[in-house]
């Protein structure tokens, strides 16, 4: 299953790439690939901006809009202009 | 250093037999004090903890690889109410099996469902599971908010002493905490090197036996009909409670309403079509749309919604002699009012799928929130013209 297409903020400096593999190893969606002893996208429709590369990537080659693809927490984040956060502990939302 | 002593509290060398909570075991802890970071007695009253261990930084609660009854009948709470909400696990080290100073670290969240999901799979195995404090929630969402998180990994393994529990410096952390757990920081800052671990505790096993492998089925995340199914009841849950309630008190008040009072003969006959309705555009919003997901064209959630709600009241409106609607205005509102309310709800589900991401929720919400407002400012004013010309006003 994917979600919509051309829309995820992922974004790859390739330069920076050591080629370690950290990135293909934490995504849990096969959106990279090692080739040539550097990472390159497979599928960029496939990133859900979990942002478990940027996180785990030691060079800084990567980037993303990191935030809840949630839409309770979205629309809650309109209504109080406070940050998107899905607020599951306070058992007042239904996401997670 | 001295060598450590791994000892059963209750005499026995291998501890109680799977899925046996001794109570001799369970009276035995009661004496043993809190060490820092490690759990405290409290944690003795539960049925999970089938005897203890000791170690050089103190004693550390055993757990079962059982899941009891009531563990099960807490799952399905979970599923269906707001208890998932403080089903916790004290965070801290506890042990699976006989650990000794070499065996493997398996880090986890302290949502209890979570932690009985992977202490499920450990049966025969000797580990240390590490759980964090992430608040109750999984950890998946945990490591999005960052509460699964280097931080509390680095604070855990110091509060716990857990390079004196173990005498390797390798952990494994599920793959799916690496949102919140920066690999080489954690490194860097404590010496232990985090090896990521399947996205399903079911393949820990497999991945230990493959001296610490992954394959690429263990690394990707799936979102099968079983998971979306469980999911459903907290999709329904709240649509039910937050908005229907209010929904049928106006409907029912609406079609009362009369130029004499409120007839109640008037607003129960009149509501109990749209009553239905109402029940329709929420299941087909949060139970067929998520079941159906991959089967129903487009992938907005929105459009997947709405053609779901629609589908329904038309099926319902055509094959229910009793609820058809002669009057036109109420027809255009059904159709126009309840596939939005279904659109609505599907979109929540986004918060709940293991692929949907922030830009493009963000984009459905740009676009979708504008038609809500408007579709139901038409279905009021729909249902005024309708209630206008039922007074003969106009």
């Amino acid at each position: 299953m994917k979600y919509l297409s051309d829309i995820t903020s992922l974004k790859f400096f390739q330069e920076r790439c050591t080629g370690c593999g950290m990135c293909v190893e934490v995504c849990p969606h096969e959106v990279f690939a090692i080739s040539n002893r550097k990472a390159s996208i497979l599928d960029k429709d496939r990133c859900m901006e979990c942002s478990a590369c940027v996180t785990n990537c030691a060079f800084g080659a990567l980037a993303v809009d990191k935030g809840v693809g949630c839409a309770a927490a979205l629309i809650n984040s309109l209504i109080t202009g406070g940050e998107p956060s899905c607020d599951c502990s306070s058992g007042n939302t239904t996401c997670c | 250093m001295t060598e450590l002593k791994f000892i059963n509290n209750n005499g026995r060398q291998d501890g109680p037999a799977c899925c046996e909570t001794s109570r001799q075991a369970k009276k035995a802890y009661g004496s043993l004090s809190p060490q820092s970071g490690v759990p405290g007695p409290e944690v003795n009253q539960a049925g999970w903890v089938v005897g203890s261990l000791m170690t050089e930084v103190g004693p550390v609660w055993k757990v079962s690889t059982c899941l009891a009854l009531s563990d099960l009948w807490e799952h399905f709470k979970c599923r269906i109410s707001a208890f998932r909400n403080s089903y916790l696990v004290i965070p801290g080290l506890y042990a699976v099996g006989t650990p000794d100073k070499n065996s493997d670290v398996l880090v986890s969240a302290n949502y209890k469902l979570s932690f009985d999901a992977l202490r499920k799979t450990l049966k025969g195995l000797d580990v240390w599971v590490l759980v964090l404090d992430t608040k109750g929630i999984n950890v998946w969402c945990a490591a999005g908010k960052g509460t699964f998180g280097t931080e509390e990994l680095l604070s855990r393994i110091a509060t716990t002493r857990l390079d004196k529990v173990v005498d390797h410096r390798r952990i494994i952390v599920p793959q799916l905490g690496a949102p919140g757990i920066s690999a080489h920081k954690v490194g860097k800052a404590s010496g232990f090197r985090v090896n990521y671990g399947p996205v399903r505790a079911e393949d820990i096993r497999a991945y230990i036996a493959e001296g610490y492998h992954a394959t690429k089925e263990m690394r990707t995340v799936d979102f099968p009909v079983i998971d979306r199914l469980v999911l459903t009841p907290m999709e329904i849950n709240p649509a039910m409670k937050k908005y229907y309630p209010w929904y049928a008190l106006a409907m029912l008040a609406f079609f009362g309403l009369q130029p004499g009072g409120i007839l109640f003969r008037e607003a129960l006959l009149g509501s109990l079509p749209f009553l239905l309705f109402g029940l329709i555009s929420v299941l087909a919003g949060a139970f067929i749309t998520p079941v159906l997901l991959p089967f129903i064209p487009f992938r907005s959630f929105a459009v997947k919604g709405w053609l779901a709600g629609i589908l329904s009241i038309i099926v319902v409106l055509k094959t229910t002699a009793l609820l058809s609607l002669t009057n036109t205005f109420l027809l255009v509102f059904s159709y126009l009012f309840f596939p939005l309310a279904s659109s609505y709800i599907a979109l929540q589900f986004t918060g709940s799928t293991t692929f949907t991401g922030m830009s493009g929720v963000k984009k459905e919400l740009k676009i979708s929130i504008p038609l809500y407002i408007g579709g139901s400012l038409v279905s009021l004013v729909l249902l005024i013209v309708y209630k206008l010309g039922e007074w003969r006003i106009i």
